[in-house]
């Protein structure tokens, strides 16, 4: 087992916990954020900065917010619209149980059917139950080079070479079949049960959720690895003597 | 004739572009191919330096597009090999005087003219490199066993294949067998691990290309130079001769090696 050594010196501190826990579910290309209990005046000024926390990864989004039984009047929903619109990301939905709050959304021609979540149905659960951001993958059938950038917010599938100077961002799992010599971040939105999968593990730098770290040194020969985050710990262990199952 | 275009680049500044084209097209010329080689350096140009043809300019790569002279009066015949020409660039102009639609016009003009055209390519991504590869039938992109320059021309592959222009295939000049040897320098086949692509040159380090690039004096006429050797050698690999990379290593196993560099070049 080897344990990722984190970089002495980086842009941002280590250790500190930096994503606000935000739960983020895909469909397809768009995003579903369920928001946290708490007071709305608060709530919102701690979703953009949740959302801002992550960098560009929101950017040109299309996101439904679940904001259950909460009511909330047309005011609301206007500044939210902007506030979201401002970081570039378009509210496309509102998944809400409180009737005057789905009254207040169709007045303002946000939508509030999306296959009705809030109201769910056996196929919903299926979709929405999923423990990872993203429930699809997406298959890159060539290798990466230097300068080549992939953004996904589900799984990334890499039947390929990921070459130094190219950078994988992924809402969930990174898989690389073949050697992994460049940028990647697994879980980006802030899930740290995403692995990062590669059967010649050298990354540039590896992030899964905040957590960073770079390549030791490599003793011998190279063999599959995966790597995760354990008690706070980026962790990377050969295939063969993994313990997760 | 119809001629295949061949451009030559690299991304980064520096490696050998082009001595590698000067090189090439005198080895094409001597092997009874006629070759023109295009500089499309605009503002910085060096090819006709290094081919020891800069007194004889008259009419340059701008001329031509803009229509000041006919395609035939820019070609600047070498003055020892015969079939070997230059079209150089215009040094007082900059890249945006030429635009890829020219490159691709000049290009198809010229391919009745001779067997081979050779592209000398700017450095860098811009504009300059766009034109050099816009008419290209094959793309070789130049390295030197260094991270940087490596990693330049794995975004130069990459590039070049969002073009449509196939992945190329890699020279690797400057090569210093020793250092190599010793684990100091990055081996062919770290750069092909890397890189994936086919490799049609293995250029080592030669004290003799800088004298013969100062005498405008292309090594590759010389006989007795290992670069100059290796430069022909990929003319030859460029019209269809299999060509086994010579060994510049005496250390055993080395055919193995070159056998499995054969092989893998390309495969992915």
């Amino acid at each position: 087992m080897i344990v990722f050594t984190k970089p002495a010196c980086y842009n941002r501190p280590l250790g500190v916990p930096m994503r606000t826990p935000l739960a983020i579910k895909g469909i397809g290309d768009r995003l579903v954020i369920s928001l946290p209990q708490g007071e709305w005046t608060t709530i919102l000024p701690d979703l953009m900065h949740a959302i801002d926390e992550r960098g560009d990864f929101f950017k040109g989004a299309k996101v439904a917010l679940q904001v259950d039984d909460r009511e909330l009047g047309p005011a609301q929903l206007v500044a939210l619209r902007q506030a979201l619109a401002q970081r570039e990301i378009t509210l496309w939905a509102l998944l809400a149980t409180d009737e005057s709050t789905c009254a207040a959304a169709s007045k303002l021609g946000i939508d509030i059917d999306v296959g009705s979540p809030s109201h769910q149905t056996e196929e919903d659960d299926y979709v929405f139950d999923s423990d990872l951001p993203g429930d699809e993958a997406i298959l890159v059938e060539r290798t990466l080079r230097s300068g080549q950038r992939l953004r996904h917010p589900g799984h990334v599938i890499v039947f390929g070479d990921v070459n130094p100077g190219s950078e994988i961002v992924a809402g969930g799992h990174i898989l690389i079949w073949g050697r992994l010599r460049g940028t990647v971040h697994a879980g980006a939105a802030g899930d740290e049960s995403a692995t990062v999968c590669a059967l010649d593990m050298m990354p540039t730098q590896l992030r899964i959720a905040s957590h960073i770290a770079v390549s030791p040194k490599r003793r011998g020969r190279p063999h599959p690895e995966v790597a995760f985050v354990r008690d706070g710990q980026l962790i990377a262990e050969t295939w063969e003597n993994s313990e997760r199952s | 004739m119809t001629a295949k275009v061949v451009t030559i680049t690299s991304g980064k500044g520096g490696v050998g572009k082009t001595t590698a084209t000067a090189n090439i097209g005198v080895a094409l010329a001597s092997l009874g191919h006629p070759a023109v080689c295009i500089d499309a350096d605009i503002g910085l140009r060096n090819l006709d330096v290094i081919m020891g043809l800069e007194n004889r300019i008259v009419y340059d790569l701008v001329d031509v597009v803009e229509g000041r002279c006919k395609l035939r009066q820019s070609m600047i015949k070498d003055k020892r090999v015969p079939d070997l020409y230059l079209i150089p660039a215009a040094q007082a102009r900059d890249k945006t005087s030429v635009s890829p639609q020219d490159m691709i016009r000049l290009c198809d003009e010229l391919r009745s003219h001779c067997e081979w055209i050779l592209i000398d390519s700017p450095a860098g991504i811009e504009r300059g490199f766009r034109n050099a590869i816009a008419p290209a039938d094959l793309v070789l992109i130049i390295t030197n066993p260094e991270v940087s320059a490596v990693r330049d021309a794995d975004r130069i592959i990459g590039l070049i294949e969002a073009e449509g222009k196939g992945p190329g295939q890699l020279i690797i000049n400057r090569l210093k067998p020793e250092m190599v040897k010793k684990g100091d320098m990055l081996g062919e086949e770290d750069i092909l691990d890397v890189l994936a692509i086919e490799l049609i040159g293995l250029v080592p380090e030669d004290d003799a290309v800088i004298t013969a690039s100062n005498q405008g004096n292309p090594v590759a006429l010389n006989a007795s130079s290992s670069a100059g050797n290796a430069f022909r050698d990929i003319a030859r690999r460029l019209n269809g001769e299999e060509v086994p990379f010579e060994p510049l290593y005496d250390q055993q196993g080395f055919l193995k090696r070159i056998s499995r560099l054969v092989r893998s070049g390309g495969d992915r």
